[in-house]
């Protein structure tokens, strides 16, 4: 990119956290896989997968913070990291593309064809000739005990005021971050997490509504593509959540200068990356 | 581009590898881990070899002979997933860790911890995805494709598989990241995009594939697994969900995979050929605009996977079309390999020979795959041995013969040592009639009728059958020579020059044979 030669590419010596991170993604997979099989060892496994993963994962990021702090990185490096970040959000955008494929799938072609539309219509009359939901809908088996339909009022619209004001404050931290007003990155940043664990928070709360009105992920399509993307997103949202978790701790020990707190605009990038498919979520799962 | 830019690699500045195993576990070196993606392609390369060998071996006759039908099908699923995720692709990021680095005067890959993650997850994936094997109820059987609802009839077995696709998933992700953030980010200055290597350009692109497309992999496998364990409804009709939605969903990563298991082999072939022709690559940019254009059409055509599946009419039209479109930009890319040989003054080492060969034997590929093409006479070809004939030829004597040569040609480069010509060449024509002999008589069986993933066939196949398992043992047992050979090398030899092929072209050529531990780590400036 640079048309004149540039300094020394910083290349780390041995690593010993990925082989780390492979045994305890192993151990997490494994253990799971053998728990839905009906192991009782499998939930154990894994735990430890999981208490190792964290431990990976601070080892990890704590090397490279320590290097970032002590000056290690130059914008060369940098750069890399903005690119690394930049398109494992993409591979992110197209694990969420499915889901709504899915959704879509569903709701345009799947569900339509059992209802009898297209060439459907001997499908329709031989198999199904008593079915006739449209959408919301858990299928012709009526699978699960309940259609109900999660409006978008109040809980799911107070929660896109929360995620969309939760932009606007990890925004706020960003413009801090780049005057250097300390008080104001930390202030930002902590509204900005307690935001988002609102948001999950009250996530939380209209599950349990949906179980008390007995629908699960087994209530049919419906069920499945409603569960699947908002739990998905959730994960995401808890996941985004933590990392600027992290970055309020780094900003409270005084990390992060007007130049160089790329560690922070990743986690924003990612925050904001929950935000969108948040908008996604509600346009396509509750308001048509 | 200017290859023969400053020799700038130093050898003060740099430490030596750390002795002993460690080495290999903890390393975040290009070289080391191009490496062991290599040898970790090499060896599994035998493991999916030898499943094809069991499938053969049944095949050889009629009726049931050394395996149950139910195994039988565990092989061919295994052996599929093993070759695609275990051979093919693990060695194209080996050579592109070895290479892309040396190739673009960068001091490593721009994130060399990931790498070695990268790497380190995919031992891991394949210890879980062969465990199987040994599971109740056996390892997945329903091909690797793992249509609903067969798929879900799996026994212990579904877990593990769908798991051991994410950390391959995983594994790939990462590496495609870093081959990007290196392409982009670590290029020695004044190597523009249209001065880059066509290996470096082909990567890139199908880096771009793999970010795009393995997610929804992932996606597609989470749903097998929710619905299994989880009670949704996403392929059972019964709750408005869709069994082809699987396969919609399936292909749509399918169908770019099957072009991220050969473009890395264009690129191959686009830098071999040149250096045994002595002349530039004929229509550099028009390889560049090609390699883009199939792999945007690969986005659009999935669903010629599943003509026969009952899909609208639009549907069956739309694909169709799409699908022969793509003979286009593959065709500008043939004319552009034979242009390029045109009144060159060729030889023909091995590596040019296993080029020649992919040229020919892919293009034969390619054919049959625009026959596939058309809707109407794929309702007669769907699931038979026509289809297996296609696929194994692009991506046996294509993509692989690609990555052969690709080693050959960078071995010398590698180790230092000239590997022994006369075997190599031994390897090439062993390799090539016995491919042919293998998949030639496919077609004929498939256009006859006989179906594809059956232990069991009607006599009148029997003939085909038994040319192409001797054709099988004959390829199987040849790629021992190549073992052979490769062991012999990296042991000693003649010694190679830096340069090693007169032809060659490139920044990798201006560094020593072999290269020091550390390269670039002063980047050359590109004229």
């Amino acid at each position: 990119m640079a048309e004149v030669a540039r300094g020394h590419y910083f290349v780390p010596e041995a690593a010993k956290w990925p082989i780390v991170g492979s045994i305890a993604l192993t151990l997490i997979m494994g253990g799971f896989a053998a728990y839905l099989n009906g192991s009782a060892l499998g939930s154990k496994f894994s735990i430890v997968g999981f208490i190792l993963l964290v431990v990976m994962l601070f080892g990890w990021f704590g090397t490279v913070i320590r290097e970032s702090e002590s000056g290690t990185y130059q914008p060369w490096e940098d750069m890399s990291f903005r690119l690394g970040m930049s398109w494992f959000i993409f591979s992110e955008v197209m694990f969420f593309a499915v889901f709504f494929g899915a959704l879509y799938y569903a709701r345009v072609l799947s569900v339509p064809w059992l209802l009898g539309e297209g060439t459907g219509i001997e499908t329709h009359l031989q198999l199904w000739n008593t079915y006739s939901e449209i959408w919301p809908t858990n299928g012709p088996g009526d699978l699960g005990e309940s259609d109900f339909h999660m409006g978008w009022w109040p809980l799911p619209f107070l929660n896109t005021i929360i995620l969309l004001s939760s932009g606007v404050t990890v925004t706020w931290a960003h413009h801090a971050i780049k005057v250097n007003h300390r008080a104001q990155i930390i202030i930002g940043l902590f509204l900005t997490v307690a935001l988002g664990f609102l948001f999950v928070y009250l996530q939380g709360v209209e599950y349990i509504e949906a179980f008390h009105a007995g629908m699960t992920l087994s209530s049919g399509i419906y069920g499945s593509t409603f569960f699947m993307l908002t739990g998905f997103h959730g994960m995401h949202v808890t996941l985004g959540a933590i990392m600027l978790t992290v970055m309020l701790f780094r900003a409270i020990r005084g990390h992060f200068t007007p130049e160089r707190h790329f560690a922070f605009e990743a986690a924003a990038w990612y925050w904001h990356f929950v935000d969108v498919v948040w908008l996604g979520l509600f346009i396509f799962v509750y308001i048509l | 581009m200017n290859a023969y830019a400053t020799h700038a690699d130093d050898h003060h500045d740099h430490h030596g590898p750390a002795p002993g195993l460690m080495r290999w576990v903890t390393t975040t070196n290009h070289k080391d881990i191009g490496t062991l993606y290599l040898w970790f392609a090499f060896i599994m390369f035998f493991i999916g070899g030898f499943m094809a060998l069991i499938i053969r071996t049944e095949l050889f006759q009629p009726g049931l002979q050394i395996v149950d039908p139910h195994f039988f099908n565990q092989m061919t699923t295994l052996h599929a997933l093993v070759m695609i995720f275990g051979v093919i692709m693990p060695a194209f990021v080996g050579l592109a860790n070895w290479m892309l680095p040396m190739m673009v005067g960068a001091p490593d890959m721009a994130l060399p911890r990931m790498n070695n993650w990268s790497f380190w997850i995919l031992p891991f994936g394949f210890a879980m995805m062969l465990s199987t094997l040994f599971m109740e109820g056996g390892a997945p059987a329903a091909g690797w494709t793992l249509y609903p609802p067969l798929s879900l009839q799996t026994g212990d077995a579904l877990p593990f598989i769908i798991f051991s696709i994410h950390l391959l998933g995983i594994s790939s992700i990462m590496g495609a990241i870093n081959i990007i953030a290196t392409i982009m980010n670590l290029r020695a200055p004044g190597m523009t995009f249209m001065k880059m290597p066509l290996f470096v350009w082909t990567w890139f692109i199908t880096a771009y594939l793999l970010i795009a497309v393995m997610p929804v992999l992932a996606g597609a496998v989470t749903m097998l697994l929710t619905d299994k364990f989880f009670g949704t409804s996403f392929f059972d009709a019964a709750g408005g969900g869709d069994p082809v939605m699987f396969q919609h969903i399936f292909w749509f990563f399918g169908h770019p995979e099957v072009y991220i298991l050969i473009l890395p082999s264009f690129g191959l072939v686009s830098e071999i050929i040149p250096t045994f022709s002595r002349k530039r690559l004929f229509g550099y940019s028009s390889m560049v605009y090609a390699t883009a254009s199939i792999a945007f059409l690969s986005f659009i055509v999935w669903a010629h996977h599943m003509f026969t599946v009952g899909m609208p009419l639009i549907g069956e039209l739309f694909f169709m079309f799409s699908t022969m479109l793509i003979a286009v930009p593959t065709g500008v890319k043939v004319f552009n390999w034979v242009s390029t040989m045109w009144r060159g003054s060729l030889t023909f080492e091995t590596p040019m020979l296993f080029a020649l060969g992919f040229v020919v034997m892919f293009t034969i590929g390619g054919f049959s795959g625009l026959m596939l093409a058309m809707t109407p006479i794929d309702f007669q070809y769907h699931d038979t041995y026509f289809v297996v004939a296609h696929f194994h030829y692009v991506l046996v004597p294509g993509a692989v013969f690609g990555i052969i040569g690709g080693v050959y040609y960078w071995l010398p480069k590698w180790t230092g040592n000239r590997y022994n010509e006369g075997l190599g060449k031994w390897h090439f024509w062993l390799s090539t009639i016995f491919v042919n002999i293998l998949f030639f008589p496919m077609h004929f069986l498939g256009l006859a009728g006989m179906p594809r993933r059956i232990p069991d066939y009607a006599v009148q196949f029997t003939d085909f059958n038994q040319i192409a398992t001797i054709g099988a043992f004959g390829f199987g047992f040849s790629q021992i020579l190549f073992l052979i050979l490769v062991v012999k090398c990296i042991r000693g030899g003649e010694k190679a020059t830096d340069r090693v092929w007169e032809g060659a072209r490139g920044l990798e050529w201006t560094l020593s044979s072999p290269p020091p531990y550390h390269t670039f780590s002063v980047q050359p400036v590109i004229k």
